[in-house]
């Protein structure tokens, strides 16, 4: 049967999967790992594993590939999390697999970026099951629709790996896969205590979240969960501000799904310039406080 | 110990690509091929845990055509002590990669399969956890440290919050993520130097039949080109105008 399963990790990952769901044009079932499960998105039926945390990969990837086994599709939301334990579900699964799909042509035709989002691959599976990890930020939002009832799924999960050790979500900034501003920071924020002034204090003042580059964070500048691009976190906020950042293809790969692109740097020829909507030539250091103040006369 | 490190050969991730003319590939006219960068860190990390601990082999294995020799060869220069080639023409998904390097691992026995997170190429991610499946290995993937602890290793991998720690036994999957190391140099004289170590060849043991395949590939849209502002006041202005801010 042609089927879409949903998997959510954390609760908020189910609304940002309707979009998917529906451009795939199957019935789907969502299954929500952990949380209060949300009932009125559309679902056949909502099942509920009521799982404190989500275990290490091996276990939690046996537990959904029983679980999934009636499904044709299974997808979740693109997170190191879900890339994490999906393809290891596909592995034992012995499924194909759809990587960060943007673009629904058909039930097994999917659009995709690779090479940096240099490239955009057209890509068909040739059996069933499948599974997939999407990026939301092309799909419509949804309307909220009839409320079905939860079920409850036993599920006991033992894992070989164990978990040691996890820093929790920290701080009060919005998330970087939801926000709606996002100031980043790149290379030249000489340090941590500068980038979290200058950067932390403009995204702060706009209600936004902070993100670095791959350069920032190799250096300590910034810590590595606020890595955006190729290899880090995909962002689509309506406003991206770059400050100090010469516009990598990695970097560029996480950040086109922006609504507006503003590119603060001091080197006119930086390519950045190529992609921004709005440019400005200026030393960040002249330009952010200025910018604080500009908003603040307003 | 021993340590089985996939190669992958990649499109320099330096290069600007694009789509030939008919969709059917890649343009790969004058671009370099590199060994994949979360490989090379993935290999790094096996040679440092060689100079740390000892006795430990290294092999590394690439599946392509002959023209992976040239990533294996640097791979020896690096420091693995011998490579693999599984050659083939064919074109595998993930799924029959996995499936390939699980064969050779259920001969060579490493205690660890030490890979990267995803090819710079296909930005797939999907091979280490499918190996880790197929041969029931527990896995730490987007590793950022590497520790030996009695009878496996302690990961510490970057996650969607910042970092998480695993103990994982032996025989066990790592994937490789950017801190984990900053991989070494190796000049041309290590690579001839190299050529003395062994580099066998071998068919693949399973037929590709993928179960996924690219119908065609194509530049993105591009986005509109934009202009520059002055200063700081006509940015906000603008930026209002457009109702982000
Ligand atoms: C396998 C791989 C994966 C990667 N993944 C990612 C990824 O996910 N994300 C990512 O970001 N990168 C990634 N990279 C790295 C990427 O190639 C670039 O090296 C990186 O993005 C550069 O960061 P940057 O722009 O901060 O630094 P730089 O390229 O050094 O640019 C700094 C810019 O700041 C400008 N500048 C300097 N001082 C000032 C000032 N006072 N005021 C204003 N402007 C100033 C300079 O003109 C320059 O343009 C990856 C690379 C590889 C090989």
């Amino acid at each position: 049967m042609s089927k879409l399963l949903v998997i959510a990790f954390a609760p908020d990952e189910a609304v940002r999967s309707v979009g998917f769901a529906q451009a795939v044009g199957l019935p789907y079932d969502i299954l929500f790992l952990t949380g209060e499960p949300a009932t009125d998105l559309g679902a056949d039926r909502c099942l509920a594993a009521n799982l404190s945390e989500v275990p290490p990969a091996d276990g939690i990837a046996r537990f959904l590939a029983d679980f999934a086994a009636e499904y044709s599709h299974v997808a979740a939301l693109s997170s190191m999390r879900s890339k994490d334990v999906m393809a290891r579900v596909a592995g034992r699964m012995r499924a194909g697999m759809i990587t960060d799909a943007i673009g629904v042509e058909s039930p097994s035709v999917f659009r995709r970026p690779i090479l940096a989002g240099s490239i955009i691959e057209t890509v068909e599976t040739l059996s069933f099951p499948i599974l997939l990890t999407f990026r939301p930020a092309g799909f419509p939002k949804p309307e909220r629709t009839g409320a079905s009832s939860v079920e409850l799924i036993a599920a006991t999960i033992v894992s070989a790996a164990t978990r040691v050790a996890q820093t929790a979500q920290s701080g009060t900034r919005p998330d970087l896969g939801q926000a709606k501003v996002i100031v980043s920071g790149g290379r030249p924020l000489r340090d941590a205590e500068t980038f979290e002034r200058v950067i932390g204090g403009l995204a702060d003042r706009l209600g936004g979240a902070v993100g670095a580059t791959r350069a920032a964070v190799d250096s300590g500048i910034a810590h590595n969960e606020l890595q955006v691009g190729q290899t880090g976190k995909i962002v689509a906020p309506d406003l991206y501000i770059a400050a100090g950042i010469s516009g990598s293809t990695q970097h560029m790969a996480g950040i086109k799904d922006s609504k507006v692109i503003v590119a603060i740097n001091k080197d006119p020829d930086a390519p950045i310039f190529e992609f921004a909507d709005l440019g400005i030539v200026a030393d960040l250091y002249d330009a952010i406080p200025a910018f604080v103040q500009a908003l603040g006369d307003s | 110990m021993k340590i089985l490190v996939p190669i992958k050969r990649v499109v320099d991730p330096y290069s600007r690509v694009r789509p030939l003319p008919d969709g059917s590939g890649i343009d790969t006219t004058g671009i370099k091929f590199e060994i994949n960068p979360f490989d090379e860190i993935a290999l790094e990390e096996a040679v440092r845990l060689r100079e740390r601990i000892g006795d430990v082999e290294i092999v590394a294995v690439s599946l392509g055509t002959s023209e992976c020799e040239e990533q294996l060869r640097k791979a020896l220069a690096m420091g693995a002590d011998r490579a693999i080639l599984i050659e083939t023409d064919q074109l595998y998904d993930p799924l029959g990669i996995a499936n390939e390097l699980a064969a050779l691992a259920q001969e060579f026995q490493p205690d660890i399969v030490l890979m990267g997170k995803q090819a710079t190429d296909d930005d797939c991610n999907q091979v280490g956890q499918m190996v880790a499946a197929i041969l029931e290995l527990p896995q730490a993937t987007f590793a950022s440290k590497v520790e030996t602890v009695p009878g496996g290793v302690r990961v510490t991998r970057e996650t969607d919050e910042g970092h998480e720690t695993l103990e994982l036994n032996f025989p066990c999957l790592i994937t490789t993520d950017l801190r984990l190391n900053e991989p070494r140099y190796v000049a041309l004289p290590g690579i001839i130097k190299a050529r003395s170590k062994p580099l066998d060849r071998r068919p693949a043991v399973t037929s590709s039949s993928p179960k996924i395949r690219t119908v065609r590939v194509e530049a993105p849209p591009a986005r509109q080109a934009g202009r520059m502002v002055t200063g700081v006041s006509e940015l906000v202005a603008i930026l209002k105008d457009k109702g982000v801010l």
